[in-house]
């Protein structure tokens, strides 16, 4: 499915890491794993540090302590907020919308579009779909889109598949319209007979949490998982990658009319530095304009992983420039998409700690 | 240069890999393992082997593993 967007843009990105660091070497001894083939592991998908919340912390307290820095330094108006969008797959509740919640803890005003968004690794490219397309309409003038997870929380520390690469964050992104005639083109695409491929399965209706869907349980290659935890066929999605991923940039780049070179930096989710180094070689993409370093120094923290890289890499380069960005997120649903956006001169764009 | 038999050995010590036709059936890679090995190959013969090459079925034995690396260019 194809999108274009005229005289949106993005004019601040805030990312919120907790402060907790963990470190791969030092959680090795939990898996069941010789050390020097957690080494190479290291070594090859990029597995660092990356940032934890502690126990009970949820996905808005990140989004409010983020939203309330925007506020205090005056980098956001909150009775200017028209719109509050949450993309997440680990909301405080099942019932109300976090975003709400955010709204009431916040105080903002109760003119406000609040909307919870279940959406994952592809997240950020849908919220900035749906933001854009809410822009549209005559008396929304701000949108925030929130990205956030804390997925540690569903996260067997037993299973060497999924948690050495789990990190917990939040973005906001504030998107409002552009006075200069820019065109933002994306596209998306789902396959949801493929849903099981990343899935939590229990903990749902569909399989209600029990003392048995927690109890841990042998899953091969000496990993241990419970079925209320976050499970994730590697070698599927791995695939699904690398099939899926180039042909939706290159008919994006196409439909826009840009060569891949003119693009200025390609930022993928992050989920590893070997998947994303595997698909800039199958684009023909220098490494450089690809960067694969979220997982390294935060962790993969799902929809966030985007903006984190932006925030990141980029840093106080985008207060003062403008770049062309193509941004291309994948992961649950199964969901791919990606956005082509001329990005830069923002109001904002850095990382803080949450403590 | 190394051969993959070679780094294959490094990666699973404990395995003799000459005596399998089929290192996954057998358990003998894992999905990481082939990672890493993929990794190794890549550097070692100056290669990137496609993403989409990365299954199973590629890296069942030696055969299979040769015939992957003269698809990604390498002259054996």
């Amino acid at each position: 499915m194809n999108f274009t967007f005229r005289r949106k843009r993005i004019s601040g990105l805030l990312t919120v890491v907790p402060a907790n660091e963990r470190s791969f070497v030092e959680e090795m001894k939990n898996f069941n794993f010789p050390e020097a083939r957690s080494l190479k592991l290291k070594e090859v998908m990029g597995y660092d540090k990356r940032r934890l919340v502690e126990p009970g912390v949820c996905v808005s307290d990140l989004a409010v302590f983020g939203l309330q820095h925007l506020f205090d330094l005056s980098l956001l108006n909150r009775d200017e907020i028209d719109a509050l969008f949450l993309v997440t797959q680990s909301p405080d509740h099942f019932m109300p919308p976090t975003s709400n919640i955010i709204q009431g803890r916040l105080g903002l005003k109760q003119d406000v579009f609040c909307l919870d968004i279940s959406q994952g690794c592809a997240g950020f490219v849908i919220g900035l779909i749906q933001a854009f397309l809410l822009l549209e309409q005559d008396n929304i003038r701000k949108v925030v889109l929130i990205n956030a997870d804390v997925l540690s929380r569903k996260a067997s520390p037993k299973d060497r598949n999924i948690y050495p690469l789990i990190g917990d964050g939040a973005s906001i992104t504030v998107l409002e319209r552009d006075t200069e005639d820019s065109v933002i083109h994306a596209n998306l695409k789902m396959d949801g007979s493929r849903a099981e491929a990343l899935i939590i399965p229990a903990g749902g209706l569909r399989i209600p949490s029990t003392s048995e869907t927690a109890r841990l349980e042998e899953v091969g290659d000496n990993n241990l998982r419970a079925k209320d935890h976050l499970f994730m066929d590697g070698a599927a999605i791995f695939n699904f990658v690398q099939v899926e991923v180039p042909p939706l940039i290159e008919s994006l780049l196409a439909r826009a009319g840009i060569s891949m070179d003119s693009v200025d930096y390609f930022f993928c989710h992050q989920p590893n530095r070997f998947m994303l180094e595997k698909l800039a070689d199958k684009m023909k993409i220098p490494h450089d304009k690809m960067p694969n370093n979220v997982v390294e120094y935060f962790g993969n923290n799902s929809g966030a992983t985007i903006p984190t890289a932006i925030t990141f890499n980029l840093r106080e380069r985008l207060l003062r420039e403008k770049l062309r960005v193509c941004l291309a997120g994948f992961g649950a649903g199964l969901t791919w998409s990606a956005m082509l956006i001329s990005l830069g001169n923002v109001d904002f764009n850095t990382i803080i700690e949450y403590k | 240069m190394k051969s993959p038999v070679e780094i294959l050995k490094e990666i699973r010590p404990e395995f003799d890999f000459t005596a399998s036709s089929d290192f996954i059936e057998d358990g003998m890679l894992d999905s990481f393992d082939m990672v890493t090995f993929v990794s190794t190959l890549d550097k070692t013969y100056g290669i990137s082997i496609q993403g989409v090459d990365i299954v199973p079925e590629n890296f069942k034995n030696l055969q299979t593993i040769e015939a992957l690396l003269r698809k990604s260019g390498v002259q054996l």
